[in-house]
């Protein structure tokens, strides 16, 4: 019976997608046309194919879901390839602008292609990272299966398919030019509605638990996902022009828009990438080390700290605009008193090692995740500091912002998840150990040597544009023209361009290291099957 | 009075006051008595039920 909703529904989907290729306004609103039709058109025919013949067994409850985090580990290291190529490729447009490639203007310039670099790297790779392991923590600290069955392969191609809509749309010129929030209203909707179904099932999960505690991973990742849900809607409010065109009005205007702008903002660094990567640090690193977390009361005081105190951290990013300064001198403060639960939860994370430090020697996996924690700390060091007014009147709209920026992103969150994902491909696919730990410690030398020069080379090019731009000669003339700075900043934008370079191929070692585990590592024997001697 | 100075005044008296004796009483009940007995075990939790999920008669109450 279900597949005859399932088919009336997909149908009228199908046909509606028809009608808007029909209508479409806009080149970027008829390719997603296209796109929902064929997938709608092709999840029509699969389910016809299978209506009316018998069931497949459902899956035991005795069993994890581990099938859709095998493939949200896939999506994760494919996706992350892809986003540090486009990353590496918009360096060097900086650096030599010729890249931007005359004969394909309007789609492969710096500006189309730089959120596509973001939303590829933190929605992309880092989402696909977070529903992956969300999924696969809430089952083994709930020791329950994942609530709603094909409820979560819904979320894993739902998000897939919210990606592929916004990387088209950027290219094609849909925007609704919000940083990290650019998708248009349509998309929007898409994946508002997928995010509900990621929470059902996370909750859902939670709900049938049977440890009588939710373990701290958990807290965090829900907060992670009901804060986002909430940042989405609000600051994506907007009527679109047509329903035929991607086009859409911001129901906010001025200084009330970019508030709420960089509240979503500084909470999608808060949220997405701090308490979601959070979780994954509160399990993966206990597992790695093969020892409970450091402090679990300094878990707790971490998590309620993080989440009273990031929400209102927003205003850091509107220093000298038409915001008030009452409120941008809170959200100054606010930042600063970051600075307490992020120490507390960088030294928790690295004190978990404590008493087994001489795995940093022999274990490069946990290297990763000791250096993702290093990093973690430095840059919520470095972004409180940023965030005072009078060092942000250097810093701001200068490299310095990107140089922070990545070490967060690539230090912190890719880090951390590439420790996860070394972690967890042995453990789905049911290997005794990883095919080559030689090859971690090679991607680890290459990120980690990359992240430096990516850093190193920000700061130095961020605070001198920043006194180029400030610099004033006798007569209160600006000294500098725009271009000096351009000009003065090319060589620390090619090593840029280079960390870069590095922390690709260390990426790109990691997805050979990772199929050749998958491919060639022994296999790990059946638990149960081997006989246990007696002690 | 417009709605924005009833939610400013309310945001910095009363809510700004809840949030954080809230905030405290977090504090406060993490290092209740007993608290690390029950957090050590807590904290082992990663440490059970790695390939299956409880059955009915392992589960915790």
């Amino acid at each position: 019976m279900s597949n005859y909703i399932k088919l009336v529904v997909l149908g009228l989907i199908t046909l509606i997608s028809m009608i808007a290729i029909n209508y479409a306004r806009d080149t970027a609103y008829m390719v997603h046309g296209v796109i929902v039709m064929f997938v709608a058109g092709g999840l029509f025919l699969y389910t016809v194919r299978r209506t009316d013949e018998p069931e497949p067994p459902a899956a035991p409850q005795t069993e994890y879901f581990d099938s859709v985090v095998r493939a949200g580990v896939i999506a994760t290291a494919l996706w992350g390839v892809v986003g540090f190529l486009v990353g590496v490729v918009i360096a060097f447009q900086l650096a030599f602008p010729q890249l931007n490639l005359d004969w394909a203007q309007g789609f492969t310039n710096f500006g189309r292609l730089r959120p596509l670099h973001t939303s590829a790297v933190i929605f992309a790779f880092g989402g696909n990272a977070l529903i992956a392991t969300s999924f696969y923590v809430v089952q083994r600290t709930c020791a329950a299966r994942l609530w709603g069955g094909n409820l979560a392969w819904f979320v894993f191609w739902g998000y897939q398919l919210f990606i592929i809509l916004a990387a088209t749309g950027y290219l094609l010129g849909s925007t609704q030019s919000k940083e990290y929030a650019e998708p248009e209203w349509h998309v929007d909707l898409w994946l508002t509605v997928v995010w509900l179904a990621y929470l059902a099932v996370f909750l859902g999960t939670l709900v049938k638990r049977k440890e009588p505690h939710i373990y701290v991973a958990n807290w965090f990742f829900l907060s992670f996902i009901v804060t986002v849900a909430m940042l989405h809607v609000i600051n994506n409010l907007s009527i679109p022009v047509s329903i035929w065109g991607s086009k859409s009005v911001q129901v906010f205007s001025g200084v009330q828009d970019a508030m709420t702008q960089w509240w979503y903002g500084h909470n999608a660094v808060g949220f997405f990438l701090t308490a979601g990567f959070l979780g994954m640090m509160y399990y993966f690193i206990p597992k790695q080390a093969e020892r409970p977390v450091y402090s679990y009361k300094l878990s707790i005081i971490h998590f309620w700290a993080l989440i009273f105190l990031y929400i209102w951290a927003g205003p850091h990013h509107l220093h000298y605009t038409a915001l008030p300064d009452w409120a941008t001198t809170l959200g100054m403060v606010f930042s600063i008193v970051l600075w307490m639960p992020s120490w507390g939860g960088m030294i928790n994370g690295l004190m978990t090692l404590s008493g087994a430090w001489d795995k940093l020697r022999t274990d490069p996996v946990i290297r990763m995740m000791v250096i993702s924690v290093g990093f973690y700390g430095m840059s919520t060091f470095e972004g409180p500091m940023m965030s005072i007014r009078a060092v942000n009147a250097l810093s701001h709209y200068t490299d310095w912002t990107i140089g922070h920026v990545h070490s967060g992103a690539l230090g912190w969150n890719g880090m951390i998840t590439f420790g996860a994902l070394y972690y967890l491909v042995p453990v789905l696919w049911k290997r005794e150990r990883l095919y080559s730990l030689s090859l971690v410690s090679w991607h680890f030398w290459l990120a980690t040597t990359g992240i430096v020069l990516y850093a190193a080379a920000m700061w130095v090019t961020g605070i001198m544009e920043g006194l180029m731009w400030r610099e004033v000669d006798a007569n209160g003339f600006l000294v500098n023209s725009f271009a000096d700075t351009v000009a003065a900043k090319f060589p620390m934008y090619v090593v840029r361009g280079l960390g870069g370079v590095m922390y690709l191929a260390g990426a790109v070692i990691m997805c050979y290291n990772l199929w050749m585990t998958v491919r060639s590592a022994p296999a790990k024997e059946a638990v149960g099957t081997t006989a246990i001697p007696a002690e | 009075m417009q709605l924005y100075t009833m939610l400013r005044q309310i945001a910095d008296s009363w809510m700004l006051l809840f949030l954080f004796l809230f905030f405290i009483g977090v504090v406060l009940w993490v290092f209740r008595p007993g608290s690390t007995k029950t957090y050590e075990d807590t904290s082992k939790i990663p440490f059970r039920h790695e390939n299956k999920p409880a059955t009915s008669e392992e589960a915790r109450k």
